[in-house]
């Protein structure tokens, strides 16, 4: 078995590179991912490596590059664009869910829409406005869409590949705080499908779901908590849409609790949806009302305040007890 | 009347063959047309008429969500679809019925489109259908996928090769209104930036709904590419010959690997944006008259009638229309109404679990009633 330590950046690198490999139609497109690679680099060296037709250093246009990616799409070729930051997706959103969203359904079963969307999303990184947000319940809202984002390095490489054998678009959000730390990278085989979502921890008194970089601070508050004598279950979600729920109502019937954690806002959120359906689908199992723990219903605030806004270590715990005090 | 001289004109609104200054170079692609090519102009603008005031009136009647006509613009059309090649691409707007009907398709998918009993309507990638794309209603969008579309051309080497059967070029239909968008400037960039094998053909039927071109811009639309370096050309777009000759010269460039071009065919809507407008608030009867004065399908009926087309002729596609528009009726009021499979079979290609139990809680639903005998 062929295992590399890679940093998820790197991981994705390879993914691409490998998914390039084995199919000539496949093409990355976006703004400063050729020559310089990315502004994260994610990108590095293939432009080198499968020249200017493969990779396209496209003109400063978010909506430009989805519209193209979508004639290109329709011509028969397997685009995968990057948005350079979070917030510089709005420019792309008539095209993504009025357009790349709906082709498929309008086509009545004759027209894919192989297109993914790269976006660095997320904060603690102590970056200005735009450049730390987690606008994933946009896209989990249009139906159309496909929604991911992984966790690890493992799930990177998978995940991006899987992602671009998808005949239907995906919207791969990438959880720019865990760019850099290494993980181990199995090169011979998935471990799981696209779709599914993932135990990371196994507990007894509580569930936490979340996904991206939150599913760190997850694994760290359980560490914590088994310090205190209380076991946590861990789950990383990977997929937002659709949301693979048969682990996490498992998880449930077993625990009674269940605690969604989440950097964007709560409201009419990704975590919102998952706590209504748990609701719905595992009343009786429930000791205690599902909690959310998400960043608030405010603008992404300046970095020097990031903290203040982001769910931590800390109220993780906190909602933790709350959960366990019912 | 503020409209400017068209810069490309071959029939005078009398009919009369009168090339403009600045038409030369086209003039081949006039000479090369048969009288069975004339012929077939007056039948597509005709039929397609006809065909448009029977949409209208079943709207009129109940039987159709909306119908947006194409009265008025009959020669743009005909000129630009009759000047595409087998292999070219077509991306329309939601006007472009004759379009359609030219390459191929069953214009029944517009009307089950307008009825309201499917978002799509036809199978682009069905040859058939002569790669005439799905109607796309937000505005402008289209134009991008039809520089990605061009994108992928180039890539794949399919132009320039001299080839006539295979270089391929793709033509992308908008309006005046559209051109304020985004994505018309966007497209223009890329289209630029890649050289793309586009033709970008704008109708400027003077009108977005009810907001005057001016309001969109201050100088005539076909300047405005010049600035993204694309070439671009003003015709006259009441005149199908001129409609014709300018799209044949610039698909030709385009297939030939000259990069993207842009045609303003300066048109007017005779009638409303669509049966939900009300163009008698807006339109001033001045103008009106003079749109009416210069209607490309009359004004094509004196230039063959001059050319001594037989009174028989026009009465074979008086008929031909009034069969076409009869048939159109007919099967309009057979269509049936989707089904459950309609609302969720198709909105993703791979199953989604969500998709999958919401179809199966509505056939449970549904079928508590009784209903499901």
């Amino acid at each position: 078995m062929a295992v590399e330590e890679l940093p998820l950046a790197k991981a994705i690198n390879a993914g691409l590179r490998k998914a390039m490999t084995d199919n000539d139609k496949v093409l990355l497109m976006g703004e400063d991912i050729g020559t310089l690679g990315g502004v994260f680099r994610v990108t590095e060296g293939i432009k080198a490596e499968f020249g200017d037709k493969r990779v396209l250093d496209t003109p400063l246009a978010e909506s430009g590059i989805v519209g193209t990616a979508i004639g290109l799409a329709l011509r028969g070729y397997r685009p995968v664009c990057e948005i350079q930051f979070d917030g510089f997706v709005y420019p792309a959103f008539n095209q993504i869910t009025t357009q790349l969203a709906k082709l498929t359904n309008r086509g009545r079963g004759t027209l894919t829409m192989p297109v993914v969307i790269r976006i660095p999303y997320g904060a603690h990184i102590g970056a200005i406005e735009h450049h730390m947000e987690s606008p994933e319940a946009y896209f989990a809202h249009t139906a159309g869409l496909r929604v991911v984002s992984p966790s690890t390095p493992n799930d990177a490489y998978w995940m991006i590949q899987e992602s671009i054998e998808s005949n239907d678009p995906v919207i791969f959000f990438e959880p720019k705080s865990r760019y850099w730390p290494k993980g181990p990278v199995d090169l011979d085989a998935s471990a799981s499908p696209l779709h599914a979502s993932r135990v990371a921890r196994t507990g007894t008194d509580a569930t936490l779901v979340g996904h991206g970089a939150m599913v760190t601070m997850m694994l760290q508050a359980a560490e914590l908590a088994a310090s205190e004598g209380v076991s946590l279950e861990v789950i990383d979600l990977r997929s937002l849409s659709p949301v693979d729920y048969a682990p996490i109502l498992d998880s449930v019937t077993k625990t009674g609790r269940l605690v969604v954690c989440q950097e964007a806002a709560g409201f009419v959120s990704v975590g919102s949806e998952i706590a209504a359906t748990v609701a719905e689908k595992a009343f009786y199992s429930l000791q205690a009302p599902v909690i959310r723990v998400s960043g608030f219903d405010v603008p992404m605030p300046a970095p020097r305040i990031e903290n203040l806004y982001l769910p931590d270590v800390d109220r993780i715990l906190e909602a933790v007890d709350r959960s366990l005090a019912f | 009347m503020t409209t400017p001289p068209p810069a490309v004109q071959f029939l005078a609104t009398d009919g009369s063959f009168a090339p403009s200054a600045g038409s030369d170079e086209y003039l081949p692609y006039i000479e090369a047309l048969s009288d069975e090519q004339h012929e077939q102009f007056y039948r597509d603008m005709a039929v397609i008429r006809r065909f448009d005031t029977e949409c209208t009136n079943l709207q009129r009647q109940g039987q159709m969500a909306l119908w947006p006509p194409s009265h008025g613009q009959e020669a743009a059309q005909v000129g630009s679809a009759r000047a595409t090649r087998r292999q070219d691409h077509i991306f329309p707007s939601y006007r472009e019925h004759v379009v359609a009907k030219i390459r191929g398709v069953d214009i029944m998918g517009i009307v089950e489109l307008m009825r309201g009993t499917t978002l799509g309507g036809w199978d682009v990638n069905d040859p058939k259908n002569g790669n005439f794309h799905g109607y796309t209603l937000v505005l402008g969008t289209q134009t991008l996928h039809a520089t990605g579309y061009g994108m992928g051309i180039n890539f794949d080497g399919a132009v320039g090769t001299g080839n006539a059967d295979t270089d391929t070029a793709v033509i992308v239909y908008f309006g005046d209104g559209s051109t304020s968008e985004g994505d018309v400037n966007e497209a223009m960039v890329f289209a630029a930036s890649y050289q793309t094998p586009t033709v970008f053909f704008l109708q400027n039927n003077q009108w977005a709904i009810s907001v005057p071109v001016s309001t969109q811009a201050r100088v005539p639309l076909y300047l405005r590419p010049r600035g993204f370096g694309i070439p671009s050309v003003q015709v006259d777009g009441n005149d199908v010959l001129a409609s014709y000759a300018v799209s044949a010269k610039h698909l030709d460039d385009a297939r030939n690997g000259l990069g993207p071009s842009y045609i303003e065919a300066q048109t007017y809507r005779i009638g409303a944006h669509t049966t939900s407008d009300d163009p008698t608030r807006y339109q001033n009867d001045e103008q009106l008259a003079y749109w009416v004065a210069r209607d490309p399908i009359v004004r094509f009926e004196a230039f063959l009638k001059n050319k001594g087309a037989s009174e028989a002729f026009f009465a074979d596609v008086e008929q031909e229309a009034s069969d076409f528009a009869a048939d159109i009726r007919r099967r309009t009021l057979e269509l049936p109404n989707p089904t459950i499979d309609n609302l969720f079979d198709h909105v993703y290609s791979e199953p989604h679990p969500l998709i999958t139990e919401q179809k199966a809680w509505l056939a449970n639903y549904e079928a508590s009633f009784g209903g499901d005998k």
